[in-house]
């Protein structure tokens, strides 16, 4: 704007840009209340019961079908392995393919990376199949390995980036001071790496605590029903009554983790959207 | 900007013994390192060859047999292919999808693009403004969708009160199961809602890679708003905006949760999209052949279309 500092009227000009200012301000939070609006709603919908507020519709959603604290339990164990899994996997992936040289590595690399070009929701009915053979259908174990697997391109490449951004005298002290190259990663390389690890842990997370469709297709039994199918299914109960309120409570019970997450976290939340937007 | 950061920056990491070592010593410390290096890629190597590629070779061979949810397969090439044509509910899910794409990808970069433009600039607030956008993104998929169960409903939801109140609508509407345009518009409201902040970070990472001089050069010459975001900013923004087209596009073809959760199919089969069409196949007429035939040639189409569409992302970027 400093070129317009030989603007001839600077009175009409400086007010321009006042109500310019306004304008702006106007619009962006109108947008921000229309963007918030509907969490909001949703806040207040799970509070409100027949006579005024109160927390009635979460203790309907804690009685709903076998007790919330089973689909809590199952979820929670869900999400738990897939984050266990994901960092164990792509944390020594990543240390392999950043700092090794072995024959087949990059073909490896591609074939992970891949996993992004298949669309998943295509290779569901075989993964169903394939779980039974290996007598892992409707177990929730089976359901963590298939969401690592869908979680490792992502996973391996930033990883991999991380590893290969540490310095390499990093790695020749610790064999100085006589570190195997397991103690190398677990003593110093896995400090270097930690932003990595937080961001990868983060989205295996919210991907595991989400996840619906594949759950959807390898959960069969309601005892091993995750949150959102257990949900879900709440709003099917019964057919043409939806208990609105109850699942409010079950939508408000299911964004609270994700939505502290991400006030917490919100530099590791966009540093995964950018390695994201970058794996293509 | 997007590929620098793919590219190693440092020395090699992998970077041989110190110069002067014997060759002997120096293969034989390569092969150590060799050895150790698969032992820790070994984890992503099963995971890759047992989740991944296996399901890929076996959801072709699937595709080849009778295989029933319960029962054993028989070969019965090329029946289950053939009779997808036949399909009338496949037919129609191919053009909804189609049409649901085309829609959503449109008013999904709209809105997105817009809000990144609108917090481009560092000004005071914005953040707070570009936190309001992008929260909605925070919460999952499914929940999103549920929660838009409620809130679009004519029973609980605010909607209809609203646009009564001033006086857009005369009678309450039922949106997401009155018909099939409002089952429609629910989702593509829904969807825009829920991914609009996401790929506003997206967009406004690229915007961030415009030099900020371009943009003073072209004022000096004089140029307006407009100019500038005709000149420099959609020309410098294409391949982030490649990038986000790509997502919303791949998004739209296996769109899923939202159709299962919000409209179930409905209302009249007119929202159900192909991959409704596979599952329905696979659990509803208990078909896994039949639903694997589609998913090979869902498959086949999306990697025809990935490779399309990374192959024109690749030129963009190099020119």
């Amino acid at each position: 704007m400093s070129t317009r500092r030989t603007d001839r009227r600077p009175r009409t000009y400086r007010s321009r840009r006042a109500a310019g200012k306004l304008g702006y301000y106007t619009t962006a939070t109108a947008l921000a209340i229309l963007f918030l609006f509907p969490l909001l709603w949703s806040g207040w919908a799970s509070v409100r019961t027949s006579n005024g507020f109160g927390l009635a519709n979460y203790r309907n959603m804690v009685h709903y079908g076998d007790g919330i604290g089973t689909y809590l339990m199952n979820s929670v164990e869900v999400t738990a392995l897939t984050v266990a899994g994901t960092l164990t996997v792509s944390l020594l992936g990543g240390y392999a393919f950043g700092r090794f040289r072995f024959p087949g590595k990059n073909a490896l690399f591609l074939a992970t990376l891949a996993i992004l070009m298949v669309p998943y929701p295509t290779i569901l009915i075989p993964l169903y199949v394939l779980l039974g053979w290996l007598g892992l259908q409707n177990s929730l174990l089976g359901l963590a390995a298939v969401l690592v697997m869908f979680q490792l391109p992502f996973a391996t490449f930033l990883m991999r980036n991380a590893f290969e951004a540490v310095p390499q005298e990093f790695e020749d002290s610790a064999a100085v001071d006589g570190c195997g190259t397991f103690a190398t990663l677990s003593r110093v390389m896995i400090h270097a790496v930690r932003p990595a690890v937080v961001t990868v842990g983060l989205f295996a997370f919210l991907a595991a605590w989400n996840e619906f469709f594949a759950a959807l297709i390898l959960l069969n039994s309601s005892d091993k029903f995750t949150l959102p199918l257990a949900v879900v299914a709440m709003e099917g109960r019964t057919f043409g009554s939806i208990d609105y309120p109850t699942l409010q409570a079950g939508v408000v019970f299911m964004a609270i983790p994700c939505l502290m997450l991400f006030l917490v976290l919100q530099r590791s939340y966009v540093r995964g959207f950018m390695a994201g937007a970058l794996r293509s | 900007m997007q590929t620098t950061t793919v590219s190693p920056q440092d020395a090699p990491p992998d970077a041989g013994p110190p110069a002067g070592a014997r060759p002997g010593r120096r293969s034989r410390r390569a092969t150590r390192r060799a050895v150790s290096g698969w032992a820790y890629a070994l984890p992503t190597a099963a995971v890759v060859a047992l989740l991944f590629l296996t399901p890929l070779v076996l959801v072709v061979w699937m595709s080849l047999h009778h295989w029933p949810l319960l029962g054993n397969p028989t070969f019965n090439a090329p029946q289950n292919y053939s009779e997808l044509a036949q399909n009338n509910l496949l037919m129609s899910a191919v053009w909804f999808t189609l049409r649901y794409t085309v829609i959503m990808t449109v008013v999904l970069f709209a809105v997105s693009l817009g809000l990144a433009l609108l917090v481009q600039n560092p000004r005071p607030g914005v953040g707070l403004l570009r936190t309001a956008y992008f929260l909605p993104a925070a919460v999952g998929f499914a929940t999103a969708s549920l929660l838009f169960l409620g809130f679009l409903s004519s029973a609980v939801g605010p909607v209809n009160p609203i646009l009564q109140h001033l006086g857009l609508i005369s009678a309450p509407v039922d949106w997401i199961s009155g018909s099939p345009g409002g089952a429609l518009g629910s989702i593509v409201t829904l969807v825009t809602w829920r991914f609009a902040g996401f790929n506003m970070i997206i967009l406004l990472t690229g915007l961030q890679a415009i030099p900020v001089e371009l943009y003073e050069a072209a004022r000096v010459d004089g140029a307006n708003r407009l100019q500038c975001l005709r000149r420099i900013t959609l020309p410098l923004l294409r391949p982030t905006i490649a990038l986000v087209l790509i997502m919303m596009i791949t998004g739209s073809l296996l769109a899923f949760d939202q159709f299962y959760i919000l409209t179930k199919g409905g209302p009249d089969d007119s929202t159900t999209s192909v991959v409704m069409v596979i599952v329905r196949e696979a659990f509803v007429r208990f078909d896994l052949g039949s639903a694997a035939a589609l998913s090979v040639l869902a498959l086949v189409v999306l990697l025809i279309l990935n490779v399309l569409q990374l192959s024109i992302l690749r030129r963009r970027n190099d020119s």
